[in-house]
Order: structure tokens, then sequence, then C-alpha cells
């Protein structure tokens, strides 16, 4: 489902197999493992967090074919996210997401709370796929798309036209830092950063402080209670 | 420590002298006192304030050494430039920042307190040294870069990179709004910028309500207690006990090079 590895003072979670990586509670709790795994480490205040993930997708959203077959595992693993989110926010490291194949709604959020994404640009898109499947964003994840996109046109274009969104436009949005020629270019590139921001020395702690401050807005969406715009039209066929 | 001059309708308020201008209790009490020079001249509803600097320095932040020898003083300081940065987002007039030397940390944002910010290109730059020192940010800080700093990569560049933006990277990023190749002439487009504005004839009183609603993010920042964001985490060997958490910059002591970083110009 997901693997942890060490490479000096990298830490690099990847999203294993040729699958989906559907985020279902199951992924979403190993998901989480890792992270407590992370924040455990003794050398974790002067490390970092590169989030990648095998094969065609980074992630697809959500298990929508789970919930379909069990309603109530919609709210578990909207639960889970949301927890996996805020870890991420109060990180103590800095984080990169190596965007090597297509990101979609959950996932599309989920490669937007980490600080750096870097994207392949010879294939695949970041896609808020909610529209075209009849659903509605969850306020929690309009207030990750406003912290991490800027521009009132790009948010419409991401949230209200379902742009797919590919790394080259991802760039002008400013929601993708930099694009590379191939998947493995774009985990070289981040691990290379990842080299650079650790060699500046930055206490972690400090750091995830300050992230937390900055995205206090998205934290506190996270923490209130809002099923109101959690409800899922079931579309039939497309799902 | 400042000094306060009349040149039309524009009030120009200078930090004086060659030094750093660290935000000490006795600047900004002075620096506060200009302001309400300022807002008690019958002209003001028609005037543009511009704040500028002698020397290498716009102002290089709070005072530390200060607050290391009395760490009380430390919440005096905030107080006080919560207080008149409150002041200068009300304030009936347009505002200018003049910046001809280096802004660090709360002298960062005291520049950003302004509605356009001129600088100079040839030298110096704008610095939220923070992370460089170990201190987390306030979270009035952080609405205040919100605000002011558009591009959410650019945000994260200020808050959590603590890079050293000279003029034409706060060009890039939104912040500054127009650079110059001198202090002489950063001033000069001020008054110049200055003039113009006064000539278009808006109404202060109403020019000053509508800043404080297009920033009251940041006014309800600065009057929330947050205490709890201002603390610092222990890392074991970096710092002193935990206990020391109410005492943001008590931490710095023990490392001399956090007080040295941010004189190291």
């Amino acid at each position: 489902m997901c693997t942890l590895e060490k490479r000096g003072q990298l830490f690099l979670l990847k999203l294993t197999g040729n699958g989906e990586h559907r985020l279902n509670p199951t992924l979403l709790d190993n998901l989480r493992s890792a992270i407590t795994q992370i924040r455990s480490d003794p050398s974790s205040s002067r490390s970092l967090l590169i989030t990648t993930s095998d094969g065609k997708f980074f992630s697809n959203g959500y298990d929508l074919a789970l919930a379909e077959s069990d309603p109530s595992l919609r709210v578990v693993m909207d639960s889970k996210l949301r927890s996996l989110v805020a870890d991420l926010i109060s990180l103590p490291m800095p984080t990169i997401a190596a965007v090597t194949g297509h990101a979609s709604a959950a996932g599309f959020v989920l490669a937007m709370s980490h600080d750096y994404v870097l994207m392949r640009r010879d294939r695949g898109f970041l896609y808020m796929s909610e529209l075209d499947i009849e659903l509605v964003i969850p306020a929690w994840f309009v207030a990750v798309i406003r912290m991490k996109i800027g521009s009132p046109a790009a948010r419409r274009d991401v949230m209200l036209t379902a742009e797919k969104v590919t790394a080259e436009r991802g760039l002008e949005m400013g929601i993708v830092d930099s694009s590379y020629g191939s998947a493995a270019e774009t985990i070289e590139a981040a691990i290379k950063l990842g080299e650079e921001i650790v060699r500046r020395g930055v206490d972690g702690y400090v750091y995830g402080r300050m992230r937390e401050t900055l995205l206090k807005q998205v934290l506190h969406t996270i923490g209130s209670n809002e099923s109101a715009s959690n409800r899922m039209r079931n579309s039939g066929s497309k799902l | 420590m400042c000094t306060l001059e009349k040149r039309g309708r524009l009030f120009l308020l200078k930090l004086t002298g060659d030094g750093e201008h660290r935000l000490n209790p006795t600047l900004l009490d002075n620096i506060r006192s200009a302001i309400t020079q300022i807002r008690s001249d019958p002209s003001s509803s028609q005037s543009v304030l511009i704040t500028t600097s002698d020397g290498k320095f716009f102002s290089n932040g709070y005072d530390l050494a200060l607050a290391a020898s009395d760490p009380p003083l430390r919440a005096v300081m905030a107080a006080k430039l919560q207080s008149l940065v409150a002041d200068l987002i009300s304030l009936p007039m347009p505002t200018i920042a003049a910046v001809t030397g280096h802004a660090s940390a709360a002298g960062f944002l005291l520049a950003m307190s302004h509605d356009y910010i001129l600088m100079r290109r040839d030298r110096g730059f704008l610095y939220m040294s923070e992370l460089d020192i170990e201190l987390v940010l306030p979270a009035w800080f952080m609405s205040m870069i919100r605000m002011k700093v558009v591009s959410p990569a650019a945000k994260r560049d200020v808050a959590l990179t603590a890079e050293k933006i000279t003029a034409d990277r706060g060009l890039e990023m939104g912040i500054v709004d127009s650079s110059h190749g001198s202090a002489g002439e950063t001033v000069e487009a001020a008054v110049k910028l200055g003039e113009e504005i006064v000539r278009r004839g808006a109404d202060g009183h109403v020019y000053g309500r509508m800043r404080e609603t297009l920033l009251r993010e940041v006014l309800h920042a600065i009057g929330s207690n947050e205490s709890a964001s201002n603390g610092v985490r222990n890392s074991g060997s970096k710092f002193w006990s935990s206990s020391w958490r109410t005492s943001t910059w008590s931490a710095f002591l023990l490392l001399p090079r956090c007080v040295g970083r941010s004189a190291r110009f």
C-alpha cells in the first residue's frame, strides 16, 4: 500500500503498486502510520519528507466504489484524510510531493498538502473531478484550494470547470513549483531539492509551527463540522 | 529616534541615525506619537504619509538584545507594535514606505503595514528572519503576510524559507510596488507618488475606513490573544527547559549566532 524509506535525511513515502492508490480507510491508515513513524524518528527535526507513487496514478481520490457499497465509510475516509492532512500541516519538516501520476479530487488535495509540488510534464494531470461526477467539493478541500491557488481565475478553473491541469498549466497557476521530463526526473529533482533544503539546517519544529500558523485557516476548516457539504449525489453510470 | 516633517500635504516620518532602528519601546512610542500628531493635523484628511529611514537599515526588527536582558519587554514591544500597526491600518490617509535599507522581521512587517512599498534595488533586502533565529512568527504577522503577499509559493518562501528578498524579487512577489536606483531616488519617487495620490483628492477618512475593511483579518488577528502561537518548542540540546516557553526570545541566549545573525549585514 505504501512504503517508507530513509535516504540520509530524506524520508521517502511511496504509494505502491500499479493501481489508482484510492484513499480507502486502509491506505489512509497506512499513510498515517508512516507519518507517525517519521515523527518519532530522533533526527526528524532535521529531515524532509518526499511523497511519491508508483505507476500511472499519484492518487485517484477516495474509494467511491467502496463508499457506494457501504455509505458509512464515506465519513470514515473523510475523517481519516482530514486527520492525515492536519498531520502533514503540522509535520515538523518541509514536505515535497513528487507527482508522477494523475492526482484527482482527494488525491489532488493530498498533493497540495505538501509545501512543494514537483510534477512530470510528459503525462498526467491534477484534476478536481467532483463537478464531473456530481459531487460537491467539501469546504475543507476548498480551504486548501484557496491557500494553495492564489488567482481567482485559477480557483474557478480548478473547482468550477474541473479542468485537467497539466504540469505546465499547474506552473502557470502556481500550484506546481517545477516540472520535469519524466517520472524519474521528477523524483530526482525532489531529492535534490530536499537535500538543498536540509542543508540550510532549519529547525523542523519551528518550521512546522510556522506552517501551522500560515495555514491556520485550513486547520480551522478541517476541524469544523460541515457534513452539509459532504453530501454525495449518486450518478450511477459515472462511478 | 524619529522625526516628522510636513512638505505641502505630505507627512515625512523618518527613522533617524545610522543604527538599526530596532523597534524598542522608546522608538515605538516616538513613532506612535508622530502618528498621533499626524492625525490631529487639520489637513490630515487630504494628506499622505511617507515613512523612511536614514542609513543602512529601514528597521532590523525588535530589540532582541533588550528583550534578552529584560524578558517582560518582549511583550511590551509586541503590544506597542500591534498598536502602531493597527493605527497605521486605520490612518485616514494613504501611506507609503520608502524602504531605503534592510527591513527584517518586525521591521519588514512595519514596511508591509503601508499601502505602497517603494524600495531601492541597489542594496538591501526584506527578510522574515524568524526561522533563521528559531522564533515562530506570531499569528498576526502571518496574517499580514497572507494579506500582502499574494501567491501561495511566495507566502511559503517569505514565511518558511526566510528568503532575503531584494527589491526586484519583491516586485515579482508583489510585495514591492516599484524599485529605484538609490536611496535618494526611492524617497524622490515616494514624494512624487504621494503628490499624485494627493492630487486625486480622496477623502482620507473614507480611505482609512476602506483600508480597515480590506485588512480586517489583520486587525482581527492583532486584536486576538495569541500567546499560544508565540511559544518556541524546546528541541533539547538547543534551548533551556520547555518551562521557558512563555518567554519566546529567551531561547536565543544560549546561541550567540542567533543575535549575530540578524546583525550580520
